[in-house]
């Protein structure tokens, strides 16, 4: 049988929207069963992934940045990407013109800067395509 | 057949437009299309079977499949005994196989 894969499209920055954290889940259980996912980072998407995103305290509770352990997206899309390396292969792909407009382009380790014709064939080449959309 | 997978994030009590799924939803059903509507985020908030603004009984009356997303449920303290009991509580994982079904349409509200 071939190897399944799923793409998705994905445009809320980070932050913003519970989407974000579904999109997450949901790449994280089809790399757990073995299908390979691309995703397609457009528009405000693009920031998931930067580099430069820092934890912070919370001077309002007084509590440390140790003690806060806020979760940021660029360490989600790292550890997405380190567990798919290989197989399942997870392929990341930040729009250029998006990242270029926003100055958004440090990433971590393993995304890719593409295009719409990226997405297109990635959707061609997929067993499924999800577009989530900004509301 | 194809099947349709329609992806139910909103709250329908927030967002009028949540009858496009039951118009849409029930429109292919009616077509001999096999069609599941699966309730995440604030979509799940409908469920409840108190709900009587809720738009998920018209969908279930036209034989659409309901899944309400068990994560989701749980940060809303949702809980089996209060909802819909024709609304099966899944996950994430029933979503992803869901999705990877051959022939499948999936469509994000």
């Amino acid at each position: 049988m071939a190897k399944k894969t799923l793409t998705l499209a994905l445009m809320d920055p980070p932050y913003e929207s519970a989407n974000t954290t579904t999109a997450f889940r949901i790449i994280a259980s089809a790399l757990k069963k073995g299908i390979n996912v691309n995703v397609f980072a457009y528009e405000g998407a693009v920031s998931l992934s930067m580099k430069d995103q820092a934890p912070h305290a919370n001077p309002v509770k007084g509590t440390t940045v140790e003690e806060e352990d806020h979760p940021t997206t660029r360490a989600f899309v790292s550890s997405l990407l380190h567990i798919g390396k290989e197989d399942p292969l997870l392929t990341w792909v930040n729009c250029g013109l998006c990242v270029d407009e926003r100055g958004a382009g440090h990433w971590v380790e393993g995304a890719k800067r593409g295009g719409p014709a990226d997405f297109l064939k990635m959707a061609q080449e997929s067993t499924n395509t999800l577009v989530i959309p900004t509301k | 057949m194809t099947r349709y997978l329609f992806i139910e994030s909103r709250d329908p009590f927030e967002s009028r437009d949540a009858q496009f799924i039951v118009n849409t939803a029930s429109g292919l059903k009616r077509r001999g299309n096999d069609v599941t509507v699966f309730l995440i985020q604030n979509g799940v908030l409908a469920a409840r079977k108190n709900a009587r603004g809720s738009h998920l009984p018209q969908l279930a009356d036209a034989g659409v499949t309901l899944l309400a997303d068990d994560f989701s449920l749980r940060e809303r303290g949702m809980r089996g005994e209060e909802m819909n009991p024709e609304i099966r509580e899944s996950s994430i994982d029933k979503l992803v196989d869901l999705l990877v079904q051959e022939n499948t349409k999936a469509i994000w509200h």
